[in-house]
Order: C-alpha cells, then sequence, then structure tokens
C-alpha cells in the first residue's frame, strides 16, 4: 500500500501542547513539510519567540534559538549575517512582531535582510491570556479591552504586512489563513515561497497567517473557522500583498 | 609592531579585528561614536564580516546574540543610555551562555545625562546590570593601550567562560589619543566556535534557549552560572598597585580616575606622605583578596571615584570592617584634576594622624 501521508521528517513526536482548534499545529505541521521538501533540515535555523509558540523548539527538528520578545528579526539579522549560508525562519505572534517588535521588523524589512518571516496573526495575545494585540479587531472583546476594542481609545487593528509592503527591502509579503482545507494549501504556497525568496537570495519575504485560538477568543474550533472568514479576514484581506521577486 | 597614535574608541576597534570580530552591530551616541565608525570603515565591506547601524540599540544587543549564535566572536558599543537599553540583550546572552563583547564608554547621568566621562555605571555593570540572577566579567582599563590590550582578552574570556563581557570605559578614555601597539596582527582565518548553531547537518538538532517551565530546572541552570562564576573570581581577577608597599594610606580607584588618582599619589609622594593606589582592572570579579592582602599593612583607604560611591560598597564588602575607609566623589561628568585629589588625599592624611604614625 502507498503512504501518502505521515509526519515531516523535520518535525519531532512529541505530542503537540496546543490547544485544540489552535493554529499553530497546522503552521509548525506546513512549515515542516516545506522545510522537507526543499531539503532544507540541514541548513535551517529557525527563531521561535515567547509566547504559544515559545516551544516551537520541541516540535521543530532543525536548530532553534529563542528570541526575546520581539527581537526576532535583529536575532535572525545577526544570525544570517554571521553564516549566511544558513536558512534563518522567525517564528512571531502579532504581539511580538506588530508591537513590541515594530521596529525591529520595520527595519531588518527596509533593509532586505535575507530571511523568512512566519508571522502568526490571531488578534490576541496567547499565552498570557488573551490580551489585545495590534491586531485585535474594532469591537473584539479581550482581556484588556472588555468593554470591545473601541478604535477611537484602544486604536485600530495594524495592518503590519502592509506597512512592511511599503519597505523596498521587502521583496515578497502574503496574507494566508489556516481556516479551511482550500487555505491550508495556499498557506503551504505561501511558506514555501517564502523559503524560496531566501534561497534565491532576493530579500525580506514574509507570510502572515491568520490563524485561530479558538481559546482566548472562547468559541469552539469550528466558531473560530468561521470567524476568520467571517470577521477576521474582513480586516486582514487575503492574498498576496507585494511579490516583487519577477523583475 | 610600532606604536600608532590613536584615539581610545578606535583603538578598541582596531584590537576587536586583531581578536577576529566578524560581526559589529551599533548605534549612534556620543561619547563612543570613533568606534562605530571604525567598524564600519573596516568591517563593512568585507566579505567574511559585517557591519550593522542597528534601528536601536536593543536591535544592536540582539544582532549580538544572533550572531554569536552562529559561533563567531562578535560585539556591539555603546555609552550610558545605550548600555541600558542592552541589558535585556545581555541577560539573554548570559542566559544562553553566549559570548559577546559590551563597550560601556560611560557618560554621566542618570537619565540622558551629560556626554562628559563618569564613572556612574558601576553599579549596572558589576550587578549583572539587566534581570535575573548573573554577573558579567567587567574590565576596566585606565589607558588606550590597555584599552587594545583588554579588548583582545575580553574576547578570550568570553570564548573561555562562554560569557558576555563588558569592557567599562568611559568618554575621557574613548576620545582621548595615546600611542598605542597592538600585540597581534590581523588574523588571516577566524575559526567558528564549535556549538555553533549552523544547522543540523551531520549531528541532531540543537535548542538554544532560555525559557524553562519547571522552577526546579532553572535554579540548577543558575547554580551552573554560579559555578563558573566561582571559577572566573579564581582565575580572572585582575589588579594594580602602585607604591604600596610601605604606604600608610592607599587610594582605591578603578579607570579613569585611576589614572588621576596615580598623578595625586606622585605628588603625595614628592611631598613626602606615604600613600599608594590600587587599582582594580577586573571590576567583577572584584580582587576582594588582593585589597583584603593590602589591609594587613595598611589601615586607612580613601575610594575616589567619578560616582557617588559606588566601588566603595565592594571595597567595604572586601575589607569586612578591617580598615577605615574614606570616599572622594565628583560626579555628573566633572573630572577632577590630579592636585584636586591631592588635596583631598593631604586632608584625610593630616586628619587621620598619619604623617606621625610610627
Amino acid at each position: 500500500m502507498k503512504k501518502i501521508y505521515t509526519r515531516p521528517k523535520s518535525l519531532k513526536t512529541a505530542a503537540f501542547h496546543y490547544c485544540p482548534g489552535c493554529g499553530h499545529s497546522v503552521v509548525h505541521r506546513l512549515t515542516t513539510e516545506v522545510i522537507d521538501e526543499m531539503d532544507l533540515q540541514e541548513r535551517a535555523i529557525g527563531i521561535p519567540p515567547p509566547g504559544c509558540s515559545v516551544f516551537a523548539y520541541n516540535y521543530f527538528d532543525v536548530d532553534m534559538a529563542e528570541s526575546a520578545h520581539g527581537r526576532g528579526a535583529a536575532v535572525a539579522t545577526g544570525l544570517k549575517r554571521a553564516f549566511p549560508e544558513g536558512i534563518v525562519f522567525t517564528y512571531q505572534g502579532d504581539g511580538d512582531l506588530a508591537a513590541i517588535g515594530t521596529a525591529e521588523t520595520i527595519h531588518a524589512a527596509n533593509r532586505g535582510e535575507n530571511i523568512t518571516a512566519i508571522f502568526i496573526n490571531n488578534a490576541v495575545y496567547g499565552m498570557t491570556g488573551g490580551q489585545m494585540a495590534p491586531t485585535t479587531i474594532a469591537d473584539q472583546k479581550t482581556t484588556t479591552t472588555p468593554y470591545g476594542r473601541d478604535v477611537k481609545i484602544e486604536g485600530y487593528p495594524l495592518r503590519i504586512s502592509e506597512m512592511l509592503a511599503l519597505t523596498r527591502g521587502a521583496v515578497y509579503i502574503e496574507r494566508v489563513a489556516v481556516n479551511s482545507p482550500a487555505n491550508i494549501r495556499k498557506a503551504k504556497k505561501a511558506i514555501h515561497k517564502a523559503f524560496q525568496v531566501q534561497l534565491d537570495k532576493l530579500g525580506f519575504a514574509l507570510v502572515e497567517v491568520l490563524s485561530p485560538c479558538p481559546t482566548n477568543w472562547k468559541m469552539t474550533p469550528l466558531e473560530s473557522w468561521q470567524w476568520v472568514d467571517n470577521i477576521m479576514a474582513k480586516e486582514f484581506p487575503l492574498g498576496v500583498i507585494k511579490d516583487v521577486t519577477e523583475k | 609592531m610600532a606604536k600608532v597614535l590613536m584615539d581610545g574608541n578606535s583603538a578598541i576597534g582596531e584590537a576587536a579585528i586583531r581578536a577576529g570580530v566578524r560581526c559589529y552591530f551599533g548605534y549612534p551616541i556620543t561619547p563612543q561614536n570613533e568606534l562605530t565608525e571604525y567598524m564600519a570603515a573596516n568591517l563593512s565591506r568585507r566579505e567574511d564580516c559585517s557591519f550593522v547601524q542597528a534601528e536601536s540599540e536593543v536591535s544592536a544587543i540582539n544582532m549580538v546574540y544572533g550572531a554569536s549564535l552562529a559561533g563567531v566572536r562578535a560585539m556591539t558599543s555603546s555609552s550610558s543610555p545605550g548600555i541600558s537599553l542592552k541589558q535585556e540583550g545581555i541577560s539573554y546572552l548570559a542566559a544562553c551562555e553566549l559570548p559577546a563583547v559590551i563597550v560601556n564608554m560611560s557618560r554621566g547621568g542618570p537619565g540622558l545625562g551629560s556626554i562628559a566621562a563618569a564613572q556612574s555605571d558601576y553599579f549596572q555593570a558589576t550587578r549583572g546590570g539587566g534581570h535575573g540572577d548573573y554577573r558579567t566579567i567587567v574590565l576596566a582599563p585606565a589607558s588606550v593601550q590597555e584599552l587594545a590590550d583588554l579588548t583582545q582578552k575580553a574576547f578570550d574570556l568570553a570564548d573561555k567562560y562562554r560569557t558576555p563581557v563588558i569592557i567599562l570605559g568611559d568618554g575621557m578614555l574613548g576620545q582621548m589619543k595615546e600611542p598605542v601597539e597592538f600585540r597581534r596582527e590581523r588574523p588571516a582565518v577566524i575559526p567558528v566556535r564549535s556549538d555553533a548553531l549552523r544547522g543540523a547537518k551531520g549531528r541532531p538538532s540543537r535548542i538554544v534557549k532560555t525559557f524553562t517551565s519547571n522552577p526546579a530546572t532553572l535554579e540548577e541552570i543558575n547554580w551552573s552560572l554560579f559555578r563558573r562564576y566561582q571559577v572566573i573570581k579564581q582565575k580572572e581577577t585582575m589588579s594594580e598597585t602602585f607604591m604600596v608597599d610601605d604606604a600608610r594610606l592607599i587610594v582605591v580607584a578603578f579607570g579613569s580616575a585611576a589614572r588621576i588618582a596615580r598623578g595625586a599619589v606622585k605628588s603625595a609622594r614628592e611631598s613626602g606622605l606615604k600613600v599608594g593606589l590600587f587599582r582594580p582592572v577586573t571590576l567583577w570579579p572584584f580582587p576582594e583578596e588582593e585589597i583584603k592582602r593590602l589591609a594587613k599593612k595598611t589601615r586607612h583607604f580613601l575610594v575616589f571615584e567619578m560616582n557617588m560611591g559606588q566601588m566603595l560598597d565592594d571595597v567595604k564588602l572586601a575589607l569586612e570592617g578591617k580598615g577605615e575607609i574614606e570616599f572622594y566623589g565628583r560626579t555628573g561628568g566633572v573630572i577632577p584634576t590630579p592636585s584636586e585629589v591631592f588635596r583631598v588625599i593631604s586632608r584625610y592624611y593630616y586628619q587621620s594622624g598619619l604623617k606621625k604614625a610610627k
């Protein structure tokens, strides 16, 4: 019998600690599938952030080094500059990449650092218990916006991928979601391309993933999938935001 | 190699290159810009090196962390306010046991302070500086030659003990020009640390992390760091003495202040006062045993610093009440002259009746 589905080689056998319905598990799987398919396991170095995915190093069977909160792009810059033959990727959440690490991210993109960023947008701070993120949707209730995010008081959801697209060093930015089989397939394609950009030494590449967080959204996994489509993707439209890889 | 005339900041840069630094990440701040500029001129177009002017000191230290992960010699530099921003990264470097060299050409504080030389970052440098239980080796040069020598030493110590090393200078040392001799050539090939994170080729994948969910495990990590610190204390403490053998009063000073104090001690000797100088070269580990030995023969100590009395605490801790300790400090970037310090020495000397002591 032909085997058509198996654990990626670069995914360890440890059981995920992520909540049921969480997008991290799916994105971990997609990223390790891509690493396998592109034969990068022996070259890849991943930079996981503080947050739920701090434990990414328990799952990715590649070299991994934890970064301080928000500093992934700076750590990746130093690593890639010191070791250009490596394939360096960051794995960051929305609080990490779009709040505390905004400066690091924008300037790494602007310098055209040849790194790949996997950006998980779940509209909340997950591990700390569901506080408002820079990407929290207008009117969305979180533990620090208990009355819903009032954009006049708490500001607007930050479309950081669109901001990053304005930097000339960023060559490929796409927003995807992992809330349906079709979207998951597209997400994998985008991650593949973001690594290919690095292999081709073209510059900064980022894939933003709209990722369900049923626990902090206080929804069932199914409801959270629907919320990504019906609410989140309205604020953060899916698709290619920037692609200047073909000159 | 012949001596060259060089400012302290540039001398650190040249010494670092000769020590095999591959990556320098910096951010402009006075009074250390000559170092950043020296590295830009010398590293930014080399194939095997990297120079980045980062968007902040926070980014610069995290780039150092990244480069150190990749197993190469990496450094950053700044001055007091910028060093405060680097503390997050220094804590992570210490936790991950990653070597790095951090230069602080310190200036007056607190806050934005002044751009003039000061020594008010002693506490920050010697107590870890960032969050958590850790120490960093702190080297305190007192001349341009020593800046060069200790820069070389800093890289060696960082690699040997897998720890960040701080070079604590000040704006005066950084800006002044003196003859300096570099004792090594620029290396042709620079080795990469064997524990580098360069992809899991021919070995299992590696994890470098600081987060530990089990407190007992983290406690053991802290213990392992402190066991190493004990070895550093035993083996790497450095200090210098000047005319202490018959001294009735010993001035204790580090860095630029020690340079000033040396002049004052010479004047005191010319006036027939039996005064010596003790200069810690490593501020952490503090040369406790050395100063304790001096206290067997000399009872009076005058601690002189360009701050309100920070190393003073370490002198008190080391002497354990065995001596009389006086303090003189100028702060905010005010740099006293040797004659000012000489006047303080004389007053203390006569007031304590040392002139007629046996």
